[in-house]
């Protein structure tokens, strides 16, 4: 203890106080500080960098999202259309076999009344034909047969049944 | 480019080392009667010390400041007291037989009415009288007296010199070493702070530093602090961490520096601890010192001096501390060396040797370690004091 | 050098603060063996516990001395 106090120096110490807190005031000014501080916005610009890959990470889930619900609107959009274009597809095919139908029964129908008139005036025809032909052969048959009567009878029996056959 | 600077200043400490080695070198032999004389005095007579306990010390002392050889268990003892005393001029080695010193002197820088300024080199390692600015000086045991021009002291019974001591400001070997510490302090960290304008990752010897920065900032400052108040402190935190540990480590290499071992030193820093602990005392603080709360009113005029005591010990232990671990680490790795010379005889020079650089190697990873721990305790109870300083409490 | 009852009752005091850090080291130690993830903080608390305790020890050689 004694030995420590005599060997303990006043200048010694002076130098110390003074080197030490001189010390302290440059490296603070020229290390400490632009140290901790570029420390400082290191950490802060990596904090700051986690942040923005956090914030991106959240945007592309957004996005992805985004897309999943578009492609899901678009998915069902052309559902919708492919869905309608069936649909008109049935329905022009139905309409045309609708109307191919009818068409069909109106010329048919018509074809009809045509074949029908044209039998109706075939018939006439027939019939004034057939009238001219009988009174013809009732001319000629009234000429050459009337003198005999049985032959008279056999012949209107004959003519009848021609006639009849058409 | 910070690696590289460092490398160039230590080259440049290294050759200015030697340059002024053999500057001293030359000069050291202008006395060779006087140390043959010294020594001579302490061999012829070596019972003759054991009588007077405190006289012995002195005059050890007294030879190791020669550089005589040194052989027997109390010049190993002198040389080790006398390495971790501070000293007027850095001696790197010393050759005993020719009685000449290796090193280089210092400015001697004294106020004795008036400043003077001389260098060490004029004492002659204590051998003569140096006149400084007209007044004539002794060195005796690392310390300065002022004498007349022959050189008389005059002692009292603990054959301690009455003559008058001027105020005694020369940067000694210890100056020196804080300049060398605080310049490359200032070279390593200035490097480190201009490195963060290239980039945000530091290069070279920044590589190193940065972790360490880091390591005060978050390991101790701010668990200690507080994440709010830290960063006033940081300053003195980091400088004091430093500024310990490099002086540690610059007592282990063979330059002979013992500056953290040194009661002057651990004082002035715990005194500067001190200041600035209670400096930054909130109110709070200093009502837990005088006037505890949450305790009845006996207690509380009990706890006052006890708390008031606490304040004191507090630096005390911080001196004491790094003052002991270090001198004591220098004892024993100084001591290790001697096992070359003392147990020359019963192990022989190869075992002898062998055992001190064994033994030696050991203690000095172990010194490598303490180098850190004490000054990560240092900073540690410094901010830890800090802390219970500006600690807001909300208890009330 | 001090007198014989100091270096006694230095020499006392360092044994007991030996015991002491050899009681936080041990508890420390099983501390740590307990939770493994707490080390760093237990080693900290332990190395403060300890400087200080070795405080004691030193001014008790320091005064006895």
């Amino acid at each position: 203890m004694e030995k420590l106090i005599n060997d303990f120096s006043f200048g010694l110490f002076f130098w110390v106080a003074i080197i030490f807190t001189v010390l302290i005031f440059i490296l603070r000014k020229f290390a400490w500080k632009p140290i901790l501080s570029s420390l400082d916005e290191r950490e802060e610009g990596i904090q700051g960098a986690l942040d923005a890959a956090e914030n991106a990470k959240k945007e592309l889930e957004n996005l992805q999202a985004d897309n999943e619900r578009i492609l899901n609107e678009a998915r069902a959009e052309r559902d919708g259309l492919l869905k309608e274009a069936r649909e008109m597809k049935a329905n022009i095919l139905a309409k045309a076999e609708e109307e191919a139908t009818v068409q069909t029964d109106k010329m048919i129908s018509k074809a009809k009344e045509v074949i029908a008139a044209e039998k109706k005036a075939a018939v006439a025809d027939l019939k004034n034909q057939v009238a001219g032909l009988s009174v013809e052969i009732a001319e000629k048959v009234v000429k050459n047969e009337l003198s005999d009567k049985d032959k008279q009878l056999a012949l209107v029996e004959t003519l009848l049944k021609d006639a009849t056959l058409n | 480019m910070g690696a590289q600077s460092l490398s160039k200043i230590f080259a440049t400490l290294v050759v200015s080392f030697f340059s002024l080695t053999l500057f001293a070198g030359t000069e050291a032999p202008e006395n060779p009667i006087q140390h043959h004389d010294h020594k001579d005095d302490h061999h012829g007579d070596p019972h003759a010390h054991a009588a007077t306990p405190s006289s012995n010390l002195h005059a050890k002392d007294a030879h190791a400041n020669h550089g005589g050889a040194v052989d027997t268990k109390e010049e190993v003892d002198a040389y080790i007291q006398h390495h971790l005393a501070d000293s007027h001029d850095v001696v790197l080695w010393s050759d005993g037989e020719k009685g000449t010193h290796v090193g280089f002197p210092l400015p001697v820088i004294l106020w004795d009415g008036g400043l003077k300024v001389g260098m060490s080199s004029q004492f002659h390692h204590g051998e003569s009288v140096a006149t400084i600015g007209g007044n004539h000086y002794k060195l005796f045991h690392g310390k300065v007296y002022k004498t007349d021009a022959k050189g008389t002291l005059s002692y009292d019974e603990h054959h301690h010199p009455t003559n008058e001591k001027p105020f005694d400001l020369s940067i000694t070997k210890n100056v020196f070493a804080m300049l060398v510490t605080g310049l490359l302090l200032l070279l390593g960290f200035g490097s480190l702070a201009k490195g963060y304008k290239n980039g945000p990752i530091p290069k070279g010897i920044g590589r190193f530093l940065e972790p360490l920065v880091l390591y005060v900032r978050d390991e101790i400052a701010k668990p200690n602090i507080g994440e709010r108040k830290y960063r006033k402190y940081m300053g003195f935190l980091l400088t004091i961490f430093f500024f310990i540990w490099l002086l540690n480590l610059l007592g282990l290499t063979p330059f002979g520096f013992n500056v953290t071992g040194n009661i002057t030193f651990t004082a002035c820093l715990a005194l500067i601890t001190f200041l600035i602990v209670q400096f930054s005392g909130n109110k709070d603080y200093w009502k837990h010192i005088f006037w505890m709360p949450g305790v009845p009113v006996p207690m509380k005029i009990i706890l006052a001096p006890i708390e008031l005591i606490g304040l004191v010990t507090k630096p005390f232990s911080l001196m004491v501390r790094l003052f002991a671990n270090i001198t004591a680490g220098h004892s024993v790795v100084m001591g290790i060396i001697a096992v070359i010379y003392l147990m020359k005889d019963s192990l022989g020079l190869v075992g002898g040797i062998s055992v001190s650089m064994i033994l030696g190697i050991f203690i000095n990873l172990i010194e490598l370690l303490v180098a850190f721990l004490q000054a990560y305790i240092f900073t540690m109870l410094a901010s830890l004091f800090i802390g219970m300083a500006v600690e807001e409490h909300d208890h009330h | 050098m001090g007198t014989i009852p100091s270096l006694v009752g230095a020499g006392l005091i360092v044994v007991g603060a030996g015991l002491g850090l050899g009681k936080i080291g041990g508890s420390a130690m099983e501390a740590i063996a307990r939770q493994p993830e707490a080390a760093g903080k237990i080693q900290t608390a332990m190395i403060i516990i300890g400087a200080l305790l070795e405080g004691v020890a030193l001014a008790a050689i320091f005064f006895g001395k």
